[in-house]
């Protein structure tokens, strides 16, 4: 295959704003689910193998190096659910305008942070009640 | 008997409507799991303890192990369309591209398959 030397589309400097950042961290986020899926089928199947199996799947998955792993996938998760939400709304035609959508952008983050403190705070408490 | 060519018969036709394909059960999985993967979420943080007792007591109620292998196919199929794209978009060389692509659609079904059996073998009771 001889190699283009012509400019690939899209051949474009993207001037940075909030908005593609945010488009750009959806694909992330998506990514680190598809991962954090592998991980819950993993412990699923430890289940299904029976107690023992599943105490080993516990021992691992509660080594301090997953402790990080599931603030990730529970902003992650906040994160693709409401970007995602947004665009189902663009789908249908709505939010397009360049305005719009920097304003759904915003909305976006306030919305992730808001989701991520509030459900943050409510595992923190439930685990000192419990 | 129609004299016209099937290129000109197929010209007036349209779009074979299968490019939207893709596109359109991406939306389609995203719309069933915003329900889907809060109840999963949420019921997960709500189990009160994740011990092996609490949780398959927990699977093996019907409604919960209906909804279970419902997410687990949706998530699946939601996660290979989407791992896809970002393969066809960033993946260069159609040998390694295609290799990728073949990989990864095996470890999804592979994921699909998986996660129903182990939630059809607790819910069951036939964990062991």
């Amino acid at each position: 295959m001889v190699s283009p030397t012509r400019p690939l589309s899209p051949y474009l400097h993207y001037r940075w704003r909030h908005t593609n950042t945010l488009s750009f961290l959806h694909r992330i986020a998506g990514l680190m689910l598809s991962l954090g899926l592998l991980l819950l089928i993993c412990w699923l199947m430890s289940l299904a193998s029976g107690p023992k199996a599943y105490a080993r799947a516990s021992a691992v998955l509660s080594m301090s190096l997953f402790t990080l792993v599931y603030p990730v996938l529970l902003i992650a998760f906040a994160y693709h659910l409401v970007a995602g939400i947004r665009h189902l709304a663009w789908d249908s035609g709505r939010g397009l305008e360049r305005e719009a959508a920097r304003r759904s952008a915003l909305v976006v983050a306030f919305l992730v942070v808001v989701l991520v403190l509030g459900s943050g705070y409510l595992l923190f408490a439930w685990r000192h009640v419990a | 008997m129609s004299l016209r060519s099937p290129l000109g018969t197929a010209l007036g036709s349209g779009s074979a409507k299968q490019g939207v394909h893709h596109w359109w059960v991406q939306r389609l999985t995203a719309v069933a799991l915003v329900p889907l993967a809060l109840w999963l979420v949420v019921s997960l943080v709500a189990l009160p303890s994740l011990n092996y007792t609490t949780v398959a007591a927990w699977m093996s109620g019907s409604w919960t192990a209906l909804a279970l292998v419902l997410f687990v196919l949706t998530a699946s199929l939601h996660s290979q369309l989407g791992v896809r794209v970002i393969v066809e978009d960033y993946v260069h060389g159609s040998g390694a591209k295609m290799a990728a692509l073949i990989v990864l659609t095996f470890i999804h079904v592979l994921i699909a398959a998986a996660g129903v059996l182990a939630i059809l073998k607790v819910a069951f009771g036939w964990a062991s």
